[in-house]
């Protein structure tokens, strides 16, 4: 089973299809009791860092999480992954910080959002020249666990591991049968 | 490096798929969840879905169309027509849109770009924009109503102010072009690409598959967007990725 983290922050509708896709039971809470049924978490997000943390804290759910991560599978996508790290200029605000890193806007001279397909440069095999569809302005810097990039002017962090938590900064969910895969492994273990 | 993106747009009436669909080996060719599986397997990077029904029971039929599309396509799925406030495109982004694309109701009352990005992020704020060059005013100006009504607002100028307001990308159709099939608008497009930093998606007359590279060659444009010449297969979207692929430029190719 399969808890997807709702904290009423962007579109999951697309992240649930993909799970029935694959086959993949799941629930929707933001209880921590549903949530340590679950083998994995997912943690989604579209938006705003700052108001993301606001909403998490809100809900009192900030502790909790970080819990979860001791012993279950975390994986964060898109502002969900952001959200895994330390810190980020985007309403200057502190995360979860289960991963080192800190979360800045994308220096590039390229157009920002950093917006389509691009393909992830990865010492593992499961990662490695897969294209996957990015959506965001803001990215992780200074982090030791990023272990898939993207080429875009400047390297961007796509996925970052550590231990039983993982943070995907592309959408899976909309990066077609190779995205499918990748979110695959990553709630059934990771990359390896 | 961030790939050319080939779009097919579909025109969407009471829930079917309308106008010059001719897939060879599909059993319903009006079906929408059919074609965009078609799409999905054939390596488009995106689709476009425009309402055009313009009536209460059009839109709730879309709704139950993008929720049923949304359980196949595992592709960007952008959603256009008739959108008027925050409410449509929170039900559109519910339903299963990942974007959504505004066009009169963006004209009539600006600031709706900038309360759609600030509620849901700019990343799903696409703004729609149909420009046509007057002969008497040389200028390209705007026209709303899928294009046909002329405003006085100057084509140059809207862009700027749309990717001010929030938006988070731009569709823009030449329609002295569109229909026509003989080639993207290069000497507009080359200019609306130097003033906003976002990325513009263009449309309006792509009639084979040399006129993408034209527009790629000639412009830093970063996707291209038709209806007819996909669904009549006139271009095959692998054909053409291919084509691009020789020329240099990267595209999604599996």
């Amino acid at each position: 089973m399969i808890g997807i983290v709702d904290y009423s922050l962007g579109n999951i509708q697309n992240i649930k299809n993909a799970l029935e896709k694959l086959g993949q039971d799941f629930i929707l809470s933001s209880r921590k009791e549903d949530l340590m049924e679950c083998d994995a978490i997912i943690l989604p997000g579209v938006g705003h860092f700052g108001e993301a943390m606001n909403t998490i804290e809100a809900l009192g759910i900030k502790e909790d999480l970080i819990e979860l991560a001791e012993t279950k599978r975390m994986v964060g996508i898109c502002l969900g992954m952001q959200l895994l790290f330390e810190y980020s200029e985007e309403g200057d605000a502190a995360g979860l910080g289960l991963l080192q890193g800190r979360v800045r806007k994308i220096d590039t001279d390229h157009t920002i959002p950093h917006l389509g397909w691009n393909t992830l440069n990865s010492g593992y095999d499961a990662l490695d020249q897969r294209d996957a569809y990015f959506i965001h302005s803001f990215m992780v810097t200074r982090s030791p666990h990023i272990i898939a990039t993207a080429d875009y002017g400047v390297d961007v962090p796509a996925v970052a591991q550590y231990e039983n938590v993982i943070g995907i900064q592309f959408h899976p969910e909309k990066s077609g049968d190779a995205g499918l895969e990748i979110l695959r492994k990553a709630i059934k273990g990771g990359f390896q | 490096m961030i790939k050319k993106r080939i779009i097919p747009c579909l025109d969407v009436k009471d829930g079917r798929v309308v106008k010059g669909v001719n897939f060879v080996g599909l059993r319903d060719v009006g079906s929408p969840v059919e074609l965009a599986k078609r799409y999905n397997d054939e390596n488009a990077d995106e689709l476009v879905f425009l309402d055009i029904s313009k009536t209460q029971d059009g839109h709730d039929l879309m709704l139950d169309m993008i929720r049923e599309t949304a359980k196949e396509l595992f592709i960007p799925l952008t959603i256009g027509g008739g959108i008027r406030s925050v409410d449509d495109i929170r039900q559109l982004l519910n339903a299963g849109a990942d974007k959504v694309s505004i066009n009169s109701a963006a004209i009539k009352n600006p600031e709706l770009i900038r309360e759609a990005s600030d509620t849901f992020g700019s990343q799903c704020v696409c703004v729609a924009i149909d420009v046509k060059y007057d002969n008497e005013r040389k200028d390209y100006y705007v026209y709303t109503h899928g294009g046909s009504k002329a405003t006085d607002i100057k084509a140059f100028d809207w862009l700027k102010q749309a990717a001010d307001l929030g938006a988070g990308e731009l569709l823009i159709t030449s329609m002295d072009h569109d229909g026509v099939k003989e080639g993207f608008d290069i000497s507009f497009l080359k200019e609306a690409v130097k003033l906003v930093n976002i990325p513009i998606i263009a449309s309006g007359g792509a009639g084979n598959i040399e006129h993408f590279v034209e527009l790629f060659n000639e412009t830093d444009i970063s996707a291209g967007l038709a209806a007819s010449i996909f669904h009549n297969q006139k271009v095959e979207i692998k054909d053409l990725k291919e084509k691009l692929n020789e020329e240099g430029f990267e595209v999604r190719l599996s």
